[in-house]
């Protein structure tokens, strides 16, 4: 319960969270909330000599709602996404899925940021992040670059974000139609046993566009664009669900674990993308 | 002085047995101001944690504590070496096994405490803990019972003779090196030969799954040996401080009157706290050697992988009847899993518990049980998890029997159970394997359950739902879970029942203070079931001073009289008994002092509520506030001054608590997810003393059910690694997944006890795990399930559902 | 040994200073350092809430902050809740609807179930439910909790009214 000694840092900039970075390679790492972090380094499963903690950074607690993108930066809270009115409206996805993760009291300490920057398979806003097509701002001494969400996750922990750069935040094109975060899980507080993020758009019956994520099936979210296309251009009936699961059980990989095995996880995950699909679609 | 106020409010005043008293704990835990273990802090107080093995069977080759020692802070590091001068290397267990404290040239489970670091703050003594260099070399492991039995692999080195003869255990002679004990109950012959020649035999196997009581609060202690004074005071989650008194003195060799074991408040016990670990053995031992006080907690991890697990019973039934449904015959084997020690919590004459109350609410003629305990390399144990000793394995094992010869006999298992339950007139009941059930009324008791849920309107609903579910118009499936379950508790009387030759009587002594005010002392301990409330409210009816008036103390050895704790729901059958009698002491005394306040003789006074008054004449009175005070202001010839009692209560028998519990739940085949829509709870626990803590204790109990048989369960790889030791996987329901519980009652009073009350506490869990089961498979049932294993996860109800093929 | 910082709280309404490891845990210096011992440890992976504290207005498990991190922060324990001249209606609710039994939760819980009431002053069972799912008890399972919140929200009501 006791974490190794470290040492702390609480800059004012980004520019002094990089140098810190810089100076010390990967034994230096930064933390939002620090409700993943921390946890681990109580086990002392996570070894970090110098924590850089971001709270005091300015320009990345924002939510901003523009004509086509929405903005939320990377130390916005679960609890602030949820008690944000506009993008509830503008973006209903967010605030449904925010609720599923874990509890009150996380909620107002985890951040997106924290959600979707190292990786953890369990984590349910990166799969919703490749859903929307979001794309994620990253920060280095050489600059900022911009990773789409579809590209960042590479395996578990591994992303396409280096050592020394932060993610500060996260933009979204406005979705469109209607949405989905279905998720099972044993309880509150856990990771997903299977989730599924469903935007879809209804022109006159027929759907237009889909776009299917699956959250904790695999050692990455998966974006499954053919489970998203096997719905385009059908009115999203019973053979049109059976193609899209059939789809998505090509593109995700399940391991066993206390949850259950892999042939439940497969089932539940064609069960709980039909219930997200069949809820996106009566409000699209 | 006229009497203004009535009889009734005078009853009311008192706030004695029956009434909803409110808690007098309350105010202390509701403004933070408990005193729970780890709130303790005394000046220099050092802290003690493990270095843990992480392997399941090893052997240690070394242990190097040089850099350990030379972290800051870190004041010594102790290991089996250090305790062997000792002799405290290893210690008695409850079940008549011994235990190492330290790793002693090898381990049995991931987990077991290899070396004790003692530090000067929990920082130092978590980097001392990384810095001790341990070298293992591996073993195979040996995680499944059965294996074990047949395995050459020998876990238990040290109950191997030289010559690799294996010498009996404390419970007889051992079949195999891995074998504990073979405990058998009834006859034998006569059992088979019933079964064997029945018209209708059903047969089952089920596992009762290892769990673990994960009270909210771990173990933990403070030792503080004065040098000065020679006296060891020792703080600790102790449910039985007194019994850990007589256990430290025997082993330590420090004389009882020189111990003062101390439970505080304890946040929870379930079973947990009863026995004693390694951390309390290193804790004293390294404030002995120190000088300093020594603080020992364990993690959730900790106390999860290595503290008493529950359960872990391989039950095999059979179960035989006439065609009309009468059972005639049961048959009982089970294989116990003790892991690498037998650390069970039994009375020592009953290594299985009362495993043999399996016969249940039924009238059986004939049964048989036999018990095999064996060695594995996975926790040491097991506990009773709210339960009385093994009670939680033997009602499941009845209360699913008798579901799967419903199915056998194509009967409704309500109306099953109704034909054969002990009847009210049979009471006092002998069952067949041993145990004289003390009084009951079950039939009046499941019909108003089966009325008040309206049963046959729920199996007509279910039987729509089985015609929906196949026409394809739903996906879920409804079970009706059932349990009528009879406990025992309340261990228990002397001459059968002892904790390491300690007779299990209980004890409560009483002194009344001039102004009407009293303390009493009991030999238990709450670990939140609200004695001091509860106990009150039994003295206020016996000796007419209000409740409110009554200061309850519990937990201190050197002024609690002796007592066996509080677990298996004994406190108010065994101490509530004590505290009865103490109380009709105090009263009898009461009785000779107001007759010579009133100048009549002893026998022309009577009893009323909070006085004794003149036969006859009820106008003269002497209130027992005056008569308190007379105890101590007047010359009674023949009387001594003072008003005090004690009573060490010896109970004649357990008592036998029942109820009826129903369970409705909504299955989804597809995800696997139960979603319970109802559950209803009769109990009858006697003689009530306070309706709120019933309640209260009812819905625990229930929730602790739910997430047992929905979940909970300590589960090993095949490397013996613990699968589910943080609470991550090991399933505590929030309030989320609990429903709203429906409470009821009868009352049928224990005939043998002073207020005729039967204990509660456990009732609910015991009751519970086999309705949420039952419900489940109740749900299958149409579709050709006859059993299949808890705990009932998703992913095991969708593999269920899976099997009987309602995916296709 | 790494660097001591110095950190300021304020606990309860009062002003703590101090030196800390930056790895000291907020639980430990509420429990430890300012025998603080209402907050309670159930868990060493943030599951269990009987850690809980309010910090600037908001629920948080304070086993999983460092005391570093929460440096300037307004503090609220069980202990500033109310006192026995001052009791918090969820105090007095929790007693009256037996709403506790081993007490080990019940600091976390009461706690918790403040800043709840302030999110939702009248909430529904299933949103009690729901915003109490943080903090885990072994005891009453949680049905009388439920109803010692809503006595508690009613009488916070009725005088809320009664004093406009």
């Amino acid at each position: 319960m006791i974490p190794a000694a470290f040492e702390y840092y609480r800059p004012k900039d980004m520019d002094k969270v990089l140098s810190i970075l810089e100076e010390h390679g990967d034994d230096a790492r930064v933390m939002a909330g620090g409700h993943s972090l921390i946890p681990m380094m109580k086990l002392r499963m996570a070894d970090v000599p110098h924590l850089i903690d971001l709270q005091d950074v300015g320009g990345m607690s924002e939510i901003e709602i523009g004509a086509d993108t929405i903005k939320i930066g990377a130390l916005v809270t679960q609890s602030d996404i949820i008690d944000h009115a506009a993008l509830a409206d503008v973006a209903p996805i967010l605030r449904e899925a925010s609720l599923q993760i874990a509890d009150p009291q996380v909620r107002y300490m985890g951040t997106l940021g924290g959600n979707i920057a190292n990786g953890d398979p369990g984590n349910d806003m990166p799969g919703l992040m490749q859903c929307l097509d979001a794309t994620f701002t990253v920060v280095g001494q050489d600059g900022e670059r911009a990773i789409p969400a579809r590209d960042f996750y590479e395996a578990a922990y591994v992303t396409a974000r280096e050592d020394g750069e932060v993610l500060t935040a996260v933009t979204i094109p406005r979705p469109k139609g209607g949405h989905a975060y279905e998720k099972q899980k044993r309880k509150i507080g856990d990771y997903a046993t299977a989730a599924a993020s469903v935007q879809i758009v209804n022109d006159g019956g027929k759907c237009v566009s889909a776009a299917i994520a699956m959250t904790n099936l695999s050692d990455t979210p998966v974006f499954s664009k053919t489970a998203g296309d096997a719905l385009v251009g059908t009115s999203v009936d019973d053979a049109a669900l059976k193609a899209a699961v059939a789809a998505m059980l090509g593109d995700i990989d399940p391991t066993e674990d206390n949850r259950g095995p892999v042939a439940f996880k497969n089932h539940v995950a064609g069960v709980i993308l039909r219930r997200a699909i069949a809820r996106a679609w009566s409000r699209a | 002085m006229k009497d203004e106020i009535t009889r009734e409010e005078r009853v009311d005043n008192l706030k004695g047995m029956g009434c909803s008293r409110k808690r007098v704990e309350d105010a202390r835990f509701t403004q933070g101001k408990g005193n729970y273990v780890d709130d303790i802090k005394l000046d220099g107080m050092l802290f003690g944690d493990f270095v843990r093995s992480p392997y399941a069977h090893a052997r240690v080759k070394s242990i190097n504590k040089d850099t350990a020692l030379k972290v800051p802070g870190v004041l010594a590091v102790l290991t089996a070496d250090d305790l062997r001068p000792l002799g405290l290397h290893w210690m008695p267990t409850l079940a008549g096994d011994k235990q190492m404290v330290l790793a002693d040239g090898k381990v049995l489970f991931q987990g077991q405490e290899v070396a004790f670091v003692v530090a000067e703050d929990r920082y130092a003594a978590a980097d001392g803990i990384e810095a001790v260099e341990v070298e293992y070399e591996e073993l195979p492991v040996l995680v499944n019972p059965f294996e074990a039995l047949k395995s050459d692999v020998v876990l238990r080195e040290d109950l191997v003779a030289e010559d690799g003869s294996i010498p009996a255990g404390a419970h007889g002679p051992r079949k195999h090196h891995n074998h504990i004990f073979t405990w058998e109950a009834g006859d034998k012959g006569p059992t088979e030969e019933v079964i064997a020649n029945a018209e209708v035999v059903a047969e089952e196997s089920m596992y009762y799954h290892r769990t673990h009581p994960c009270p909210l609060e771990t173990c933990g202690c403070v030792a503080s040996m004065d040098k000065v004074n020679g006296k060891l005071t020792l703080w600790g989650t102790f449910q039985a401080p007194h019994a850990i008194r007589t256990v430290v003195s025997l082993i330590s060799g420090i004389e009882e009157h020189n111990i003062r074991v101390i439970s505080p408040d304890i946040g929870g016990g379930f079973g947990n706290k009863v026995g004693a670990y390694p951390g309390y053995v290193c804790s004293v031992v390294a404030s002995i050697v120190t000088g300093k006080p020594v603080k020992w907690i364990e993690d959730r991890m900790d106390n999860l992988m290595t503290t008493a697990f529950a359960r872990d019973y391989h039950m095999n039934g059979k179960i035989s009847a006439t065609k009309e449904g009468k059972i005639t015959g049961l048959q009982c084997h089970v294989t116990a899993d003790h892991g690498g020690f037998d650390a069970c919590a039994d009375p020592t004459k009953f290594p299985a518990g009362f495993m043999n109350i399996c016969t249940g609410s039924y009238d059986i003629p004939t049964a048989f049980l036999e018990v095999d305990g064996v060695y594995t390399n996975k926790a040491p144990g097991g506990v009773s998890y709210r339960c009385s000793f093994r009670v939680t394995e033997a009602v499941y094992f009845i209360e699913r029997m008798i579901e799967v010869l419903a199915i056998k006999l194509n009967m409704d298992a309500a109306e099953l159970r109704r034909i054969n339950f002990i009847k009210k007139e049979q009471f006092p009941y002998k069952a067949a394997l041993g145990w004289e059930y003390d009084s009951g009324d079950y039939h009046t008791a499941w019909d108003k359950a089966l009325k008040t849920v309206d049963y046959d309107g729920l199996r007509a609903e279910q039987a729509q739902r089985v015609k929906d579910f196949k026409a394809g118009k739903t996906r879920k499936l409804m079970g009706i879970g059932l349990s009528f379950f009879t406990e025992i508790v309340g261990a228990g009387p002397v001459k059968n029942c002892d904790i390491l030759g300690l007779g299990m009587f209980d004890s409560c002594e009483i002194r009344i203070h001039p102004t009407g005010s009293a303390i009493a002392r009991l030999g238990t301990i709450s670990q939140g079931q609200g004695h001091a409330t509860t106990f009150a409210q039994i003295l206020a009816s016996e000796i007419g001073l209000p409740a409110d008036s009554i200061t309850i103390e519990e937990g201190d050895t050197d002024t609690a009289p002796y007592g066996l704790g509080t677990y298996g729901s004994r406190s108010t059958p065994v101490a509530g008994a004590a505290t009865a009698m103490a109380g009709r002491k105090i009263r009898a005394k009461a009785q000779m002092i107001a007759a010579y306040l009133l100048e009549v003789h002893d026998n022309d006074v009577e009893f009323d509520v909070d006085r004794f008054a003149v036969k006859g004449a009820p106008e003269k009175f002497k209130t027992m506030k005056e008569i308190a005070f007379a105890a101590y202001n007047q010359a009674i010839p023949g009387l001594e001054p003072g008003l005090e009692a004690v009573s060490y209560y010896d109970p004649p028998n357990m008592t036998y608590p029942f109820g009826a519990y129903v369970c409705v739940m909504d299955i989804d085949v597809d995800t696997g997810v139960p979603e319970i829509r109802r559950f209803y709870a009769l109990d009858d626990c006697g003689t009530r003393i306070n309706p709120m803590i019933i309640e209260g204790q009812v819905h625990g109990g229930l929730t602790e059910a739910l997430a047992v048989a929905l979940g909970q369960e300590i589960a090993y790889d095949d490397m013996g690694n613990v699968k589910t030791g943080t609470l991550m996987d090991f399933f505590l329901p929030t309030a989320w997944e609990v429903p709203n519980y429906e409470t009821d009652f009868t009352v049928t009073p224990s005939p043998h006890h002073p207020i005729g009350a039967k204990g509660v506490g456990e009732s609910p869990h015991v009751g519970g795990v086999p309705c949420f089961s039952n419900a489940v498979q109740d749900a299958f049932r149409p579709f050709g399930n006859t059993h299949t294993n808890m705990p009932h996860d998703h992913w095991r109800i969708w593999r269920t559902a899976n099997e009987l093929g309602l995916h296709d | 040994m790494s660097k001591k910082k110095h950190v300021t709280l304020n606990v309860n309404g009062k002003t703590e200073e101090f030196l800390a490891e930056p790895r000291e845990l907020l639980i430990y210096t509420l429990r430890e350092r300012l025998n603080i011992t209402g907050p309670h440890i159930g868990c060493e992976t943030s599951h269990c809430g009987a850690c809980t504290v309010t910090i600037n207005g908001k629920s948080v498990k304070s086993c999983t902050m460092f005391a570093v991190q929460a440096e300037g922060a307004e503090i609220t324990t069980i202990e500033g809740i109310g006192g026995p001249d001052n009791l918090h209606p969820l105090q007095e609710a929790f007693k009256e609807h037996h709403g506790l039994q081993c007490g080990y939760c019940t600091p976390g819980m009461i706690t918790r179930a403040t800043k709840l009431l302030e999110e939702i002053p009248n909430p529904t069972e299933a949103e009690i439910r729901f915003g109490m799912a943080g903090n885990l008890c072994r005891c009453t399972g949680y049905q009388n909790i439920v109803k010692s919140i809503q006595a508690a929200a009613a009488q916070m009501s009725a005088a809320k009214e009664a004093a406009e």
